[in-house]
C-alpha cells in the first residue's frame, strides 16, 4: 500500500517584547531562576494583567506578512488548568476570537518548485514558567522568569506531506518573524518551539487518518526526526492491523523515537472562558495601515528582487534570502563592493565554506561584512587578483589587519601590472628554464597550451602571487612563440 | 467622638477639637472593649496606626492637611496591604502578606487616611451573613443574636458599632448594600470600572467593585472623591473624569424621577420592609419628586444567571490557591496532585468549595453552551432592562434586602440564603451603581432603602440620598451596643 504522510505545525514564536505580555517585568534570557517575575507573573491575589500594546503590534505584523485578515475585534480567553509552573492555574490565550485569521506562506522545496501553505490562525498567549527537575533532591524547582513571555501560537492547515516540507515551512515562519523582528528565533533558547500533528492515509484517499501530535519539538531537525519515526509507527501499527489513537505523544531526540503522553480519554478539559480582566482587543484600519507602512522587505520579496534585480540564480537568491542574517550580510557586501555575482559567490563560497568548517552561523562570521566588501573591490578594481584575495580572506579571517587595504599593502599583495617588471620576471624565468623551454619548443603546437601552465606557475611564484594573470599569460606566449 | 458622622470628624481635626492620634486612639480603645463580642476585625493594626495619626498631625501643623487627613478608617480583609495580613476572611489566605498596596489603599493613604485594620467577612466574599468567615461569624451591633449581612459584614458591623467612621467593602453582588442594610448605614456600590480593582483579590471579576461604607450619603461622597478614578493596572477601571461628589449633594430633588420596580415588591417582601421603603418614597415625593411604578422583566432570572457566571469566574479566580507559590499548603505532600488535592481541600471552606465546583461544572465541555453562554445573554437582557427603565425615570427605589437581617445560624440551606440577594445582584450584572441608605427599623432591627441609578450616576445617588439624610434621622441612630461600649 502506497502511504500518504498529512502534517500540520502549530508553531510557538516567543515574540521580541521587551516586557511580558500582561506585566512589566523584564523578558531577557538567562536571568537567575524567579528574578524577572513580579507579583502579576506569580499570580499573587488582587494582581491584574496589562496587555502589552507591542506583542498586539508584533502579532498583526506577522498577519499582515502572511496576508492574512486581522481581526477588527480579539478577545483573551482563559484556559484552566492546573501545573506547578503555571502561577495563575489558568493561562491567559485566544481560543474564539484569535488577532490574526487565516493566511498563507509559500514554501520552495529542493527542486526550487514553491508550494503555499494555509494559516489556520495566529493568536496571542502568555508563557508559562519552567519546572526544573535536576538538584532539588527529587523534588522539583519552579522557575517563573519565563512565565508571562508573550507567545504567538501560529497554527497551519494540515497541508504538509512529508517531513522536508514540515521543515521548509517552519524555516519559511523562522524566516519570516526573524524578518520583522519580532523574535530572535532562538530555538536553543526555546523562542521558537512547534507542535507536530501527524497522519497517515492511503495515497489517493481524501479522508484523513487518525492524528497524533507531537509536542515540543525545538529544533528542525528533531522536526524532521519525530515526523520520520512517527510516520514510521503510524504505517507499521496500520499494516500490522492495529489502528492509531488519537494521542499526544513526546519526542524523545536521545532515542529517537516518540513515546505516548496522553491519549485523548487523558486530555484536560481546559474550559475556556473569555477573560473578563482584559477588554476585548479592538484594532482600526488606522493602526493596521500604520504598521503595514512599517513592514520590512519580507524574504519573497527580498528573493524575488535577488533574481530581478541583482541578476541572481534562482538558488543564489534563495539561499541568500533564506534568512535575515545572510540576507543582510550579503546586501551588505553588495553595497560595499557594488558587484552581487562577486558578492553572492563570495559570501555562499569562501564565507559560508569557513564559517561551516568552524561550526559558526554568519552572525558570529569573524570577517565582517563591510570587510569582505572591501576585499571584493579591491579584486574587482584589479589591485588584487583572486589568489591574493584568499590570502588576504585568511589573513581577515585570522584578524591579522583591519581591513583589505591594510593587509594588502603590508604583505605587499598588490598585483603587478606594470609589463617592464612582468617581463623581467618572465625573462628571467626562461632563461632559468632551458630544459622546459626545449620541451616547448619541440612539442606538437596543440599541446603547446598546456605547458605554458608550468611558466605561468613560476612567474606567479617569482611575483609571490601578485602578478596579472591574465597579463603574465599574454606575455609568456608572445615571448615563447618567438623562441620558436 | 464616635458618634460623629465622618464629615464632622473632619471639621474637627481641621478646627483643632482633637488630634488625629487622639481620634485613633479613641476607636482603637473601643474595638479593644468591643470587638471580641462583635468579631468585626481580622486584624488590628493599632501600632502603624498610631504612626500614621502622628504622621497625619504633622502634616496638619506643617499646613499640609487634606480634607480626610487624620481620619481612620477600617479595610474589607479583601484590599491587599503591604506588610500587613490579606486573609480574605480565608483559612487559605492565613498567612499571606501581600508585598503591595491594593491601588483604593494607596489612595486612601495618600489622602491621609488612617488604617486601623481589616475588617471580618464572608471567605473570598461568598455570602450574604458573614457566617463563611474562618475567623467566625461577626454579631449585628443592632442585636447581637442577628448576622450583620455579608460579604462585607465586619466593615458595617464596625461603622454601625461606632469602631471606625467608615469602611471600605467590596459589592459582588450586594456585598456592601446588604449588610449596609442590615447594620443601618450607608453604602455605596459604584458602576462597574469606577473604582480600580487592582490589588482587591478576585471573587467575580466581571462583578467585583469596591466601595464606601459609612454612617451617611455625605461621608461616602467624600471617600468616592478620593477613591474613584482609572488606573493604568486595571483593564476594566474606566478613563472618565471623576466629578466633585459633594459638589452636588444639596442639588434640589424637585422634579427627580423616581421609578418602583413592581418586580421588587412582590412575594418574600418583609411586609415592614416594604413599608419603611414606601414611607420613605413618600418622604422624596414630599421633597418634589415624582414616583411611577416600572417593571425590569428579567429580574427573577438574576440570581440563577448570577450563580452561573460568579462561580465560572471565581472557579478560575481560585486557581491559583494551590499550595505552590504562598498560602496554605499541606503537611508532607506525596506528589504534585496530593498537595492540590489536600492543599485546597483544607484551605477552602464550604461554600468556597461549593462555588468552585458550581463555576468549574458549568465551564465544562459540553455544558459551557447551556449554562455559562446562557447566563452571559440572559445578563444582557438584565442590564437592558435598566438602560431601558432609565430612558424613563431618574433613579430606581426599593428594598436592600427581602428582610431586616436573620438570626445567626438560621439560614442553613444555600439557596435560602442566596436569595437574599434578590434585589441587589441584577446591579452588579447590569454594571450599574446603587447605593444603600437606612430607612427605619422593624423588630429594632435596621432596613435599608435601596436606590439605583443608570451607569456613572454615583454623584445623582449620593445627591438623592443626602437629601433623604438631610429631612429624616435614620442614619444617625446609634445602637445601644455602640453607647454601652462608649
Amino acid at each position: 500500500m502506497q502511504w500518504e504522510t498529512v502534517i500540520g505545525l502549530e508553531v510557538h514564536v516567543q515574540l521580541a517584547t521587551r516586557s511580558k505580555i500582561f506585566s512589566g517585568a523584564s523578558t531577557a534570557f538567562g536571568a537567575e531562576p524567579n528574578t524577572q517575575a513580579c507579583a502579576v507573573d506569580l499570580g499573587l491575589p488582587g494582581t491584574l494583567p496589562v496587555l502589552n500594546e507591542q506583542a498586539v503590534a508584533m502579532a498583526v505584523q506577522f498577519g499582515l506578512a502572511v496576508h492574512a485578515d486581522i481581526a477588527e475585534v480579539s478577545v483573551f480567553d482563559r484556559k484552566n488548568y492546573f501545573y506547578a509552573d503555571l502561577p495563575k492555574g489558568y493561562q491567559t490565550s485566544q481560543m474564539y476570537h484569535p488577532i490574526v485569521g487565516p493566511g498563507d506562506v509559500d514554501i520552495t522545496l529542493d527542486d526550487d518548485t514553491t508550494k503555499r501553505i494555509r494559516i489556520h490562525h495566529a493568536h496571542l498567549e502568555e508563557d508559562a514558567g519552567k519546572s526544573l527537575h535536576e538538584d532539588f533532591l527529587g523534588m522539583t524547582g519552579i522557575d517563573l522568569n519565563r512565565a508571562g513571555t508573550p507567545l504567538l501560537e501560529i497554527v497551519s492547515e494540515p497541508d504538509m506531506r512529508s517531513a522536508k516540507e514540515a521543515v521548509a515551512y517552519l524555516k519559511a515562519i523562522h524566516a519570516i518573524v526573524t524578518y520583522l523582528g519580532i523574535s530572535d528565533g532562538n530555538m536553543a533558547e526555546g523562542s521558537m518551539r512547534c507542535d507536530v500533528n501527524v497522519s497517515v492515509r492511503p495515497k489517493g484517499q481524501e479522508a484523513f487518518g487518525t492524528r497524533a501530535e507531537i509536542k515540543n519539538v525545538n529544533s528542525f531537525r528533531f522536526v524532521e526526526r519525530a515526523i520520520a519515526f512517527e510516520v514510521e509507527r503510524q504505517i507499521e501499527l496500520i499494516e500490522d492491523g492495529g489502528t492509531v489513537v488519537q494521542e499526544t505523544r513526546l519526542f524523545d531526540p536521545e532515542r529517537d523515537e516518540t513515546r505516548s503522553m496522553r491519549t485523548k480519554e487523558e486530555a484536560n478539559d481546559y474550559r475556556y472562558f473569555p477573560c473578563p480582566d482584559l477588554l476585548p482587543v479592538v484594532l482600526d484600519e488606522a493602526y493596521l495601515d500604520h504598521l503595514r507602512s512599517q513592514l520590512p522587505e519580507l524574504p519573497a520579496d527580498k528573493r524575488e528582487r535577488f533574481q530581478s534585480e541583482l541578476g541572481l540564480s534562482a538558488y543564489d537568491a534563495a539561499v541568500l534570502s533564506a534568512s535575515r542574517e545572510m540576507a543582510e550580510f550579503f546586501e551588505e557586501v553588495h553595497h560595499v563592493c557594488g558587484d552581487a555575482k562577486q558578492a553572492a559567490n563570495w559570501v555562499q563560497g569562501e564565507l559560508s565554506g569557513a564559517l561551516n568548517r568552524e561550526n559558526l552561523s554568519i552572525t558570529n562570521s569573524p570577517i565582517s561584512a563591510r570587510q569582505l566588501g572591501g576585499l571584493l573591490s579591491r579584486v574587482i578594481d584589479g589591485t588584487i587578483n583572486g589568489k591574493a584575495a584568499k590570502q588576504v580572506f585568511q589573513a581577515l579571517w585570522n584578524g591579522q589587519g583591519e581591513n583589505a587595504d591594510a593587509i594588502i599593502e603590508a604583505k605587499g599583495l598588490k598585483q603587478v601590472t606594470d609589463t617592464g617588471a612582468i617581463e623581467a620576471m618572465i625573462d628571467q624565468v626562461i632563461a632559468e628554464s632551458p630544459a622546459q623551454v626545449a620541451q616547448y619548443r619541440d612539442a606538437e603546437p596543440e599541446k603547446r597550451g598546456k605547458m605554458i601552465g608550468y611558466f605561468v606557475g613560476q612567474v606567479m611564484k617569482a611575483s609571490r602571487g601578485t602578478a596579472n594573470p591574465q597579463q603574465v599569460n599574454g606575455v609568456l606566449i608572445a615571448k615563447l612563440d618567438a623562441l620558436l | 467622638m464616635h458618634d460623629k458622622t465622618l464629615t464632622q470628624l473632619a471639621a474637627a481635626l481641621k478646627s483643632g477639637e482633637f488630634s488625629s492620634r487622639e481620634l485613633t486612639s479613641h476607636y482603637l480603645q473601643k474595638i479593644e472593649k468591643a470587638d471580641g463580642t462583635l468579631n468585626s476585625f481580622i486584624t488590628v493594626t493599632g501600632e502603624q496606626a498610631l504612626n500614621q495619626a502622628e504622621d497625619a498631625d504633622k502634616a496638619r501643623a506643617a499646613g499640609n492637611a487634606g480634607l480626610l487627613t487624620g481620619i481612620p478608617l477600617a479595610l474589607k480583609d479583601i484590599f491587599c496591604t503591604r506588610d500587613v495580613k490579606t486573609s480574605c476572611g480565608s483559612k487559605m489566605l492565613d498567612n499571606f502578606i501581600a508585598p503591595y498596596n491594593a491601588t483604593v489603599v494607596e489612595k486612601l493613604n495618600a489622602a491621609g487616611t488612617i488604617s486601623l485594620g481589616k475588617t471580618n467577612m464572608d471567605e473570598f466574599a461568598m455570602g450574604s451573613s458573614n457566617e463563611n468567615s474562618h475567623y467566625g461569624a461577626v454579631k449585628n451591633p443592632w442585636d447581637l443574636t442577628a448576622v450583620p449581612g455579608g460579604s462585607s459584614g465586619g466593615s458595617a458591623a464596625a461603622v454601625a458599632a461606632g469602631l471606625v467612621p467608615a469602611a471600605m467593602g467590596t459589592d459582588t453582588g450586594g456585598s456592601i448594600r446588604q449588610p449596609a442594610a442590615f447594620c443601618g448605614i450607608t453604602g455605596l456600590k459604584p458602576t462597574y470600572g469606577r473604582v480600580s480593582r487592582y490589588g482587591i483579590i478576585a471573587y467575580a471579576s466581571s462583578l467585583d467593585q469596591a466601595g464606601p461604607m459609612a454612617r451617611s450619603a455625605e461621608d461616602c461622597a467624600h471617600l468616592m472623591n478620593v477613591i474613584a478614578g482609572h488606573d493604568v493596572r486595571d483593564s476594566t477601571s474606566v478613563a472618565r473624569g471623576v466629578p466633585d461628589y459633594t459638589e452636588t449633594l444639596n442639588a434640589p430633588l424637585s422634579g427627580l424621577k423616581i421609578g418602583l420596580p413592581k418586580e421588587y415588591f412582590g412575594d418574600g417582601l418583609d411586609p415592614d420592609v416594604e413599608q419603611a421603603v414606601r414611607d420613605a418614597v413618600k418622604v422624596y415625593e414630599s421633597l418634589g419628586a415624582t414616583v411611577r411604578e416600572v417593571s425590569l422583566p428579567h429580574t427573577h432570572y438574576a440570581i440563577p444567571a448570577y450563580y452561573v457566571i460568579a462561580p465560572a469566574e471565581a472557579s478560575s479566580n481560585l486557581s491559583r490557591y494551590d499550595g505552590v507559590r504562598f498560602g496554605h499548603r499541606c503537611k508532607e505532600p506525596v506528589d504534585l496532585i496530593d498537595l492540590y488535592k489536600r492543599s485546597r481541600a483544607e484551605g477552602f471552606g464550604e461554600e468556597v468549595k461549593r462555588r468552585i465546583l458550581i463555576g468549574t461544572h458549568t465551564l465544562s465541555e459540553g455544558f459551557f453552551d447551556a449554562y455559562y453562554t446562557k447566563a452571559q445573554k440572559v445578563r444582557r437582557l438584565i442590564r437592558q432592562d435598566f438602560l431601558d427603565v432609565f430612558e424613563d425615570v431618574d433613579v430606581l427605589m426599593g428594598p436592600a434586602s427581602p428582610t431586616p437581617a436573620f438570626d445567626l445560624g438560621a439560614k442553613k440551606d444555600p439557596v435560602s440564603m442566596y436569595l437574599q440577594d434578590i434585589y441587589t445582584i441584577a446591579v452588579n450584572l447590569a454594571g450599574i451603581p446603587g447605593i444603600s441608605v437606612p430607612a427605619g427599623f422593624a423588630g429594632g432591627r435596621p432596613i435599608g432603602l435601596q436606590i439605583l441609578g443608570t451607569h456613572f450616576a454615583e454623584a445623582q445617588l449620593l445627591n438623592v440620598a443626602h437629601q433623604y439624610q438631610q429631612a429624616t434621622d435614620w442614619h444617625l441612630q446609634l445602637p445601644a451596643f455602640a453607647e454601652e461600649n462608649a
